[in-house]
């Protein structure tokens, strides 16, 4: 709740990116009639990258973006640092207005705020391991010792610190994208972009980087934008999740909110197959106290187990089957704030539409 | 019916132009001649002015201390089989002929190939030149080389260096399409300015490439150097066109054998000192 509070580092105001010949004529059909996508598409045969894209990123938080391939998650994530230019809309990094800055000024702000990791790690094939990571300083003109102790002290932090002399060809596809991530941490921006680092990697270490990235980036009070294509990931990683889909985003929020209230039938879907036991939490399972009263006068509230209000299913489902009566009362700071029984928790266990259902009690 | 007014006389056209340019340029040419004159002297009064198995003991001791020891063992092995077959002061003169027509062909065709790697336009207009370039005969060259420059070692340059600029070129533009696009985004996602991208990113991934086009230009310069004989250039090609007018097998097969060892000289040397420094990324 905090992190809602939190200043808000990366701000994207309604962004549009349309590729084609006629792309003048097709943002001002955009910007001065509201034309859609399909509109663009047939009356200017331009294709639309990202329609309408809006998100804010707030300090330290890890913000994840969830599309299929060709749903712009790639191409809005490169216009967060200007790398793409965005056709309509605006994006602000620490206040920032980044169209409105002159090209030494971008190549700064990208040098000492922005960060970014890339699917193809693009690791500089006739430089050590060192050389690779202290290069975006070397590009600045820091001198050898000094960016080679920050190269030093951010490839420990990714655990390589035994691999300083070797060459990329030397390294196995996880530990490449340690040194890609050791990169971006070595010029210590406040953002780091993340562009779907981890999909080219297998399955194992790919859930081992996952959680060392979340872990790295929360120790070091970074903020990071995550592309993804896998929903597993975002929900690992993301203290928020936006689904985008064909250009647009079509949800944001939380996983639980998310996976709670998918806001269209093509969300739901995606959801489907996730497991709820370690994502909805108590406060969205319970229902109010007097509530609970009405429907069970007999059984009295402080013989009920506690829980907090962030427990999550896996542990209520615990409590519960201790508790002699199937119930357990949420507290929130010594305040009895909801119940839950075992109806509740069954029905936040089944698929989004019921979901809904479970409100109601 | 006679048809001979249909016919296409692009000499009759151009040999005016050459004239006119000899004529109103006779300055700029001459300027060009003696600085090209200049360096050449300067390369050969350097390669000649100690006697031969001094020059091979320097050449071979710097190779060793600088890039390695077969390398210096395969230089004093090609320096000394001229030496041996006795055309010591032609190989000279080759080799200081061959350096100075590759230098000027990289020094043009290496900033053109980058333009035309980066716009499309720019590749689109050179590719007709540069096929022209490497399909015309080269002796053709030495025509109006020689009338605009007159006899000697300045016309066989200008020949060879409009011989030795397709490969190179091409081959540039080749080199910087192939580096990945991932790191030219690296460079601007670092905020990296279009010089150290340049310098720090794309010539060094384009490295393996650029030294096959500089290979292929050092031979080509090398085959063109030897037909320069025939303007009175000297050096191995001149023994080359004695050999062959005076029909003495011995001579033109001695120069022959001379100038590959010069080639292969060239050739592992220009490579060892661009790719120094870089051996163990090579690997990759």
């Amino acid at each position: 709740m905090n992190e809602s509070r939190a200043e808000v580092l990366v701000d994207c105001q309604s962004l549009w990116k349309i590729f084609g010949d006629k792309t003048e004529a097709a943002i001002r059909a955009v910007s001065e009639r509201g034309a859609t996508k399909a509109d663009v598409l047939q009356q200017f045969n331009c294709v639309v990258g990202v329609s309408g894209a809006s998100l804010q990123v707030r300090r330290g938080e890890i913000f994840c973006i969830m599309g299929l391939s060709g749903s712009g998650k790639s191409t809005l994530i490169r216009m967060l640092n200007r790398l793409i230019d965005p056709s309509l809309g605006k994006v602000l990094v620490k206040g920032e207005d980044l169209s409105r800055l002159d090209t030494a000024r971008l190549r700064e702000m990208r040098a000492r705020h922005i960060g970014m990791v890339f699917q193809s790690v693009a690791l500089l094939p006739n430089r050590t391991v060192l050389e690779n990571a202290g290069f975006g300083l070397e590009v600045q003109g820091v001198p050898r010792a000094e960016r080679n102790a920050a190269a030093r002290a951010s490839l420990a932090k990714v655990g390589l610190s035994e691999w300083l002399d070797r060459y990329p060809s030397e390294l196995s596809g996880g530990m490449q994208q340690r040194v890609g991530l050791a990169r971006a941490l070595t010029s210590d921006p406040e953002i780091i972009l993340m562009d779907e680092p981890f999909s080219a990697l297998d399955p194992l270490i790919r859930r081992q980087l996952q959680d060392e990235f979340r872990q790295l980036t929360k120790e070091l009070g970074k903020s990071a934008v995550f592309i993804t294509h896998d929903l597993d990931e975002a929900i690992r990683i993301g203290d928020r999740i936006a689904i985008m889909k064909d250009g647009a985003i079509i949800q944001t929020g939380t996983a639980e909110e998310i996976i709670l209230n998918p806001a269209d039938q093509y969300v739901a879907d995606f959801v489907a197959g996730i497991s709820r036991v370690h994502l909805v939490k108590a406060h969205s399972v319970m229902i109010p106290v007097a509530e609970f009263r009405h429907q069970h006068p007999d059984i009295a509230l402080d013989t009920l187990p506690a829980a907090a209000p962030d427990a999550d299913v896996a542990a209520l489902i615990g409590q519960i089957t201790e508790a002699a009566q199937g119930a357990v009362a949420v507290v929130d700071q010594g305040q009895a704030v909801g119940v839950i029984t075992m109806r509740n928790l069954l029905l936040s266990l089944r698929e989004a539409p019921a979901a809904q259902g479970g409100d109601h009690g | 019916m006679d048809l001979s007014f249909l016919q296409i006389s692009p000499g009759r056209a151009l040999a005016p132009a050459v004239d006119w340019l000899n004529a109103h340029f006779h300055g700029v040419f001459a300027a060009i001649g003696r600085g090209v004159e200049a360096a050449l002297s300067a390369l050969e009064f350097v390669l000649l002015v100690l006697p031969a198995p001094a020059v091979i003991a320097i050449a071979a001791l710097a190779v060793f201390f600088l890039i390695g020891w077969r390398l210096a063992v395969l230089i004093a092995a090609c320096l000394g089989f001229v030496l041996l077959m006795g055309l010591w002061r032609e190989t000279m003169q080759a080799i200081a002929l061959v350096t100075v027509a590759v230098i000027l062909s990289v020094a043009i065709a290496f900033p053109l190939g980058v333009l035309a790697a980066r716009r499309p336009k720019v590749e689109a207009v050179l590719r007709p030149v540069l096929d022209i370039m490497q399909t015309v005969p080269p002796w053709v060259y030495l025509i109006p080389a020689v009338m605009i420059f007159g006899l000697g070692r300045v016309p066989a340059i200008m020949a060879t260096i409009i011989y030795g600029i397709p490969p190179m070129l091409r081959l540039t533009t080749l080199a910087f399409r192939q580096v990945p696009v991932a790191f030219r985004e690296l460079g601007a996602a670092i905020g990296a300015s279009p010089r150290a991208v340049l310098f720090r990113i794309e010539i060094p991934t384009a490295m393996p490439t650029l030294l096959v086009g500089l290979n292929q230009c050092i031979l080509l310069s090398l085959a063109m150097v030897v037909l320069a004989g025939l303007v009175g250039a000297g050096g191995l090609g001149a023994e080359v066109t004695r050999g062959l007018t005076r029909m003495e097998m011995g001579l033109g097969l001695r120069a022959g054998l001379a100038i590959v060892a010069v080639a292969l000289l060239m050739d592992r040397l220009s490579r060892g000192i661009l790719q120094q420094g870089r051996d163990k990324g090579g690997k990759s």
